[in-house]
């Protein structure tokens, strides 16, 4: 049986009628004891022993082509199997959602790390010998541009947005600012390597990898191997974080299943860590020229965000940088830029929160300096300025605790005891500063199915091909099932991460719990509806509880009612809802640093994140959602940035070491509020996603901090000591 | 050319006929199985590789699996198993203090280590002292766990899991 929603009205809150009491509550990750005790398995970790393994030779040159390959000698080298130099190996990983293969082609260099040959031995040491003495001689071309400077840009039509006249909302501004930022190019890091297992059983492919959207990275695969895609299946149970990186195919899962189907057995392929920064995907540097006009109350008369962004020729993706900029605020007078540099750098792709993650950076720095220019307090600016209605396309929000995440917020953090002028609070070597930011993200739906059982014997399972990239969709489609038919936890089992389940929407741009839950609760319903008739009843009279059905006062075990499993595969589809209003997910930061009057060294010593996105799932997985994104943030503030040789682009500090993720010690016991919200336009559910919100804005909130602190303005991301150093006061 | 070594891992004995060149973790994950210890960079940087060998946390991924012959090894998979969880175990489920997990086994084995030289006085780079008992302060957890690298950020939950597992809480 199949069951079909598409969102074309408002939902009531089903959910909230239910009677288990699991849905919302604070619930311990449910595959937890596997992974703290090294018994779930990813990708890499499935094989039997025998596989054969597969390491990349890469590109040394920035542009140019590739004119010989020294194969002989390499072959000759203990173990070597085979060397794929095959035109399928991919240039770079797809883009999100690509669904087709990316730029295929060994031969013609675009960037320096870019995948040449796969060379593949019996053992990981082999292997990697072998990869690191094949030579490869080039046609290195002249032309190369290895920064955004040595390309001019292209200019994207459909973006370059003007809506009444922004210079003159400028020239007759009360209060306005005209500043540049920039922030460095970046990296997911996810801790898990890339990595592929291929096995083929004659013309059909498993592929053991860590991907986040199955049904697309199965097209791509099939596309990229000019199969047909009902050859090929993907598994990726475990994901041990994507954070955008696993979004598209990438060259190691090609690689493996070129290698496999040469050789005739399995073969692994992992990335090395410096191959993750440089073959996969990096967020693209960006520079903004924000500009804001206000009146002399601090109102909003006109909004400009211009950005320059890059990536390789033959990328649709750009940076969107200025996504919430549209909707966050209001003013009458707005313009944008977005101006792409075609570059000879790592592919750029999506990084948690493309768009925001940056965007809001540059405009919420911005809303600071005009807060300060104009001296209103930094939170009432923003309370000021929340539009009635989109200011663009004067769409209605859904729902929308914008104002109240930034009160409440306010007083739990303490906002009042901010002294606004700079530099004015000292603790000993370091000076304090209070900053503050908002957060927005748009909300997504997006087409997703799932199966869902209830078993004779009062069980569930829930079957898509959902991943679980460490977002916690194992214990959430768990509780929305648990809560529509009323069981115990424990007695709903969940499967997910094969493309022979239903294909669900899969993780990325935070729409993979909305989206893969409204799938589970359409089948739900319908089971709900089917168990209502065989017992001769309305659905919505039906209260099902702790495995039993409650009718007439009395109560029956399920599995007393259940001649046979019950089974429905749920479809839901985004429908007019997306259209008619403008979804999004709002909240406000709250940041306190020090910074040492000595060093310019700054650190976070409290934060807080007041957070409004409908319902809440599962309290406990998303406050870690919410902490990952703060963090996150915490790190494009203070340290992330990849540096590129200005010579030929490669990415100098491509390690955990030289790259700066945020460790432990450099984060407090963060806070995370949620304000109870729903949603009715978003999905069934009616909770809109989180994954990216606690990125958007964060890192502003601590360099507004910063200034707060020491009355230095950082707009060079990161802000680090050598750039905070030089305007602090003499000791 | 092979070596053989003899490792101690977990209480039994496992025999490696291997490459020089095959690091201690490799030797683990590939040759016996044991793929709970995770390898994030190869290099020494982001502690998931983290054993503890003759009672002292390392890296696995830095040092060669010849060179421990005779050596007394712990993995993820001899702390606890899924039905039968150490207390550090069950405290990073009930915190969260993961999300993706594939750090997890390298934290597990890094705090159990960590846990032990606390109680055994050694100083850390926040200690106020470096004699004398070392109090488990938020401070000391968070730096004597900061070579292991988290990107999904549980760092809240590592510290709270670690506080709550050496309190012998359960809340």
């Amino acid at each position: 049986m199949t069951a079909h929603l598409k969102l074309d009205k408002p939902q009531s809150d089903r959910l909230g009628d239910m009677a288990q009491g699991v849905i919302g509550r604070e619930t311990p990750r449910r595959e937890g004891p596997l992974k703290v005790t090294g018994r779930a398995p990813y990708a890499a970790e499935v094989g039997d022993g025998t596989e054969a393994v597969g390491v990349f030779a890469r590109a040394t040159i920035a542009k140019g082509k590739v004119t010989k390959i020294g194969l002989d000698a390499v072959r000759a080298l203990p173990g070597v199997c085979a060397v794929i130099t095959d035109e399928r190996l991919l240039r770079n990983p797809a883009q999100g959602t690509a669904n087709t293969a990316p730029v295929q082609g060994g031969r013609d260099v675009a960037y320096f790390g870019q995948p040449i040959a796969l060379v593949v031995a019996e053992t990981y040491e082999q292997a990697r010998h072998a990869a690191h003495g094949l030579e490869i001689a080039y046609d290195a071309a002249e032309d190369a541009a290895v920064t955004p400077e040595d390309a001019e840009p292209e200019s994207l039509e459909s973006k370059q947005i003007d809506i009444g006249d922004l210079d003159t909302a400028m020239s007759h501004a009360a209060h306005s600012m005209d500043a540049t930022y920039t922030t460095p190019s970046q990296n997911s890091a996810a801790m898990e390597p890339h990595a592929s297992i291929a096995v083929w059983k004659g013309d059909e492919l498993t592929l053991h990898g860590s991907y986040q959207m199955l049904k697309f990275n199965r097209n791509e695969l099939a596309d990229s191997l000019g199969v047909d895609p009902e050859k090929v299946q993907i598994k990726s149970p475990y994901v041990g974080g994507g954070f955008g990186s696993k979004l598209g195919i990438a060259p190691e899962a090609v690689g493996a299943a070129l290698a496999a189907k040469e050789l005739g057995r399995a073969v692994r392929v992992v990335l090395t860590r410096p191959q993750v920064f440089e073959a996969t995907m990096r967020r693209s540097e960006t520079r903004q020229r924000v500009r804001l006009a206000a009146d002399a109350d601090g109102k909003l008369t006109g909004i400009g965000h211009s950005a320059w962004v890059s990536n390789l020729v033959g990328e649709a993706f750009s940076e969107p940088v200025a996504q919430a900029t549209h909707f966050t605020y209001g003013g009458a007078n707005r313009s944008y830029r977005h101006l792409i540099h075609r570059v000879n750098r790592t592919c750029a792709g999506s990084m948690r929160a493309p768009g925001e993650a940056v965007g809001m950076l540059a405009l919420e720095n911005a809303m600071d300096e005009l807060a300060h220019a104009a001296g209103v307090d930094p939170v009432e600016l923003r309370l000021k300025n929340i539009p009635d209605r989109h200011p663009e396309d004067d769409k209605p929000y859904s729902s929308r605790r914008f104002a109240d995440c930034l009160t409440e917020g306010a007083r739990a953090f303490g906002w009042h005891k901010r002294n606004p002028t700079p530099g004015q609070t000292r603790d000993g070597e370091w000076l304090i500063g209070l900053g503050m930011a908002s957060a927005a993200r748009g909300n997504i739906l997006s087409e997703s199915h799932a199966r869902v059982t209830l078993h004779s014997d009062g069980t569930a399972t829930v079957e898509t091909d959902m991943t679980d990239i460490g977002t916690g969709t194992y214990t959430i489609l768990g509780q929305i099932t648990a809560e529509m038919l009323g069981l115990p936890l424990d007695r709903v089992n969940v499967a997910l991460g094969d493309t022979a389940f239903p294909p669900a929407s899969g993780s990325g741009g935070s729409w993979g719990a909305g989206s893969s839950g409204s799938a589970v609760f359409v089948a739900c319903q319908n089971i709900r509806a089917a168990l209502a008739e065989k017992l001769g009843m309305e659905e919505d009279q039906l209260t099902l509880t702790e495995g039993s059905v409650i009718r007439n006062n009395t109560r029956e075990p399920l599995s007393a009612v259940l001649d046979d499993d019950l089974t429905v595969e749920g479809h839901i589809e985004p429908g007019d809802t997306s259209e008619e209003v403008q979804q999004a997910a709002f909240g406000a930061h709250f940041a306190e640093v020090a910074v040492s009057a000595v060093t310019g060294e700054t650190r976070v010593r409290r934060m807080l994140g007041c957070f409004a996105a409908g319902r809440i799932l599962n309290e406990q997985t998303a406050r870690s959602q919410c902490h990952g994104g703060m963090i996150f943030g915490i790190g494009a503030a203070l340290t992330e940035e990849l540096v590129h040789d200005p010579r030929d682009g490669h990415i100098v500090n491509h390690n955990l070491a030289e790259y700066h993720v945020p460790v432990n010690l450099d984060i407090p016991q963060l806070e995370v509020m949620f304000l109870e919200e729903r949603d009715a336009h978003a999905n069934p559910l009616q909770s809109k996603g989180i994954g990216e919100l606690g990125i958007s804005g964060a890192g502003a909130a601590v360099t507004n901090a910063i200034f707060n602190a020491t009355g230095v303005r950082v707009r060079d991301y990161p802000a680090t000591l050598d750039k905070v150093l030089p305007g602090l006061p003499d000791i | 050319m092979s070596l053989h070594t003899t490792l101690w891992i977990n209480g039994e004995t496992y025999a490696l006929d291997a490459d020089p060149r095959t690091t201690l973790l490799d030797a683990i994950r590939d040759h016996f199985n044991l793929t709970g210890s995770k390898k994030g960079c190869d290099h020494g940087q982001c502690g998931a590789c983290t054993m503890i060998v003759n009672g002292r946390r390392i890296n696995s991924c830095l040092t060669l699996a010849c060179m421990h012959d005779g050596d007394e090894i712990t993995t993820i998979e001899g702390l606890g198993q899924p039905g039968a969880m150490s207390a550090l175990q069950e405290a990073f489920v009930r915190h969260d203090g993961f999300q993706c997990g594939y750090c997890t086994p390298g934290q597990v084995c890094s705090a159990t280590a960590m846990l032990e030289e606390v109680s055994q006085g050694w100083p850390s780079h926040v200690s106020e002292d470096l004699e004398g008992p070392a109090p488990l302060s938020e401070a000391e957890i968070s730096e004597r766990m900061s070579g292991n690298l988290c990107r999904c950020s549980a760092y809240p939950g590592i510290v709270n899991a670690i506080r709550d597992a050496a309190e012998g809480g359960t809340t």
